[in-house]
């Protein structure tokens, strides 16, 4: 799944900010931190601002911090303050009109579906300990699971339902 | 099997007083109760089936509990199956509940916990779950634990009259 600009950054963004919600950060910090251009991030940051999800502070010392809570803001929370997630098939191919569009439709829903459902799913906590994950040397890190090819399990009986 | 759609919430664990240990029939009457608060319903005869297959039986079949004080709060049900769809041995949960009253305490957690060991013990290294992908609550609670998709995808299809 491929995200816009904006939507990459208010997650950078909201996961910088969410580790320590009592934490003010400017934005050029958190640009910084990420390599990425403040003008930009500052027009991510007041969109996030007018959905309650950050404050921003004023003053010496400014700048913004978490105001939602972690446990209950999920993925799908924040990219949809940017983009649809789901449209349910690419635009103008008529579908709805010819049997063709309505059956791309149903597999295209069908993708949809289990996409709103994994990002639904992953409150801001959850993805930020899988951050965590990440920063650690990789042989403690749990391997993520592979898609096995049932032909390889050799010597076995496969019972297929 | 479908998911005992349990309003689990991962939370910090307070455990204080509370054990988990091995089901016995004196627990049926119990999950018949945590369940039906949770899914509306009471199957006092699906739950003995139940019990007359996991409690007590074999070692790679697990029903676990959690009691304060003599008081049932929550359980876990799972067992480890081997090469169906080609997978090699893996624990699977397939139900858990908590009491509404008990729950955001983090028993859920521990439940999970303490059947991830019996499974380990048992050889296995990987643990399964399937869930309703539209529950969110059940979703996010897995995922806190750092449950994410694996290498298999349900498919179902609706069989004509």
């Amino acid at each position: 799944m491929r995200v816009q600009v904006a939507t990459r950054l208010a997650l950078f963004a909201v996961f910088q900010l969410a580790a320590d919600p009592r934490r003010q950060l400017a934005s050029a910090e958190i640009a910084s931190r990420f390599g990425i251009s403040v003008n930009h991030l500052s027009k991510v940051l007041r969109i996030l601002g007018r959905a309650g999800l950050v404050e921003a502070l004023r003053g010496a010392g400014g700048g913004y911090r978490f105001k939602g809570n972690p446990r209950r803001v999920t993925l799908l929370d924040v990219i949809e303050l940017f983009e649809p997630v789901g449209s349910g098939g690419a635009e103008g191919d008529q579908e709805g009109t010819t049997p063709e569009g309505r059956a791309l439709h149903r597999v295209f829903e069908e993708i949809d579906d289990i996409a709103r459902a994994t990002l639904s799913s992953i409150s801001l906590v959850t993805a930020l300990k899988l951050v965590d994950e990440e920063q650690r040397p990789a042989p403690d890190r749990v391997a993520p699971v592979r898609a096995r090819d049932p032909r390889s399990s050799r010597g076995t009986s496969i019972a297929r339902r | 099997m479908a998911m005992s759609h349990q309003k689990a919430t991962s939370t910090a664990p307070d455990h204080g007083d509370v054990r988990i240990r091995a089901a016995s029939l004196s627990d049926l009457a119990a999950v018949v109760e945590v369940d039906a608060a949770d899914t509306g319903i009471a199957k006092p005869a699906y739950w003995k089936s139940r019990f007359e297959w996991y409690v007590g039986r074999r070692p790679d079949r697990f029903f676990l509990v959690a009691e304060r004080q003599q008081e049932m709060l929550g359980f876990i049900v799972g067992e480890v199956r081997a090469w169906e769809f080609g997978s090699p041995p893996s624990g699977w949960i397939f139900a858990i509940g908590v009491s509404p009253e008990a729950r955001l305490h983090g028993l859920g957690t521990m439940l999970f916990d303490a059947i991830c060991v019996r499974f380990r013990k048992a050889g296995v290294s990987e643990v399964r779950t399937m869930l309703a992908k539209d529950d969110r609550l059940i979703m996010s609670f897995f995922r806190s634990l750092g449950m994410m998709a694996g290498p298999f995808i349900q498919l179902e299809k609706r069989l004509e009259p």
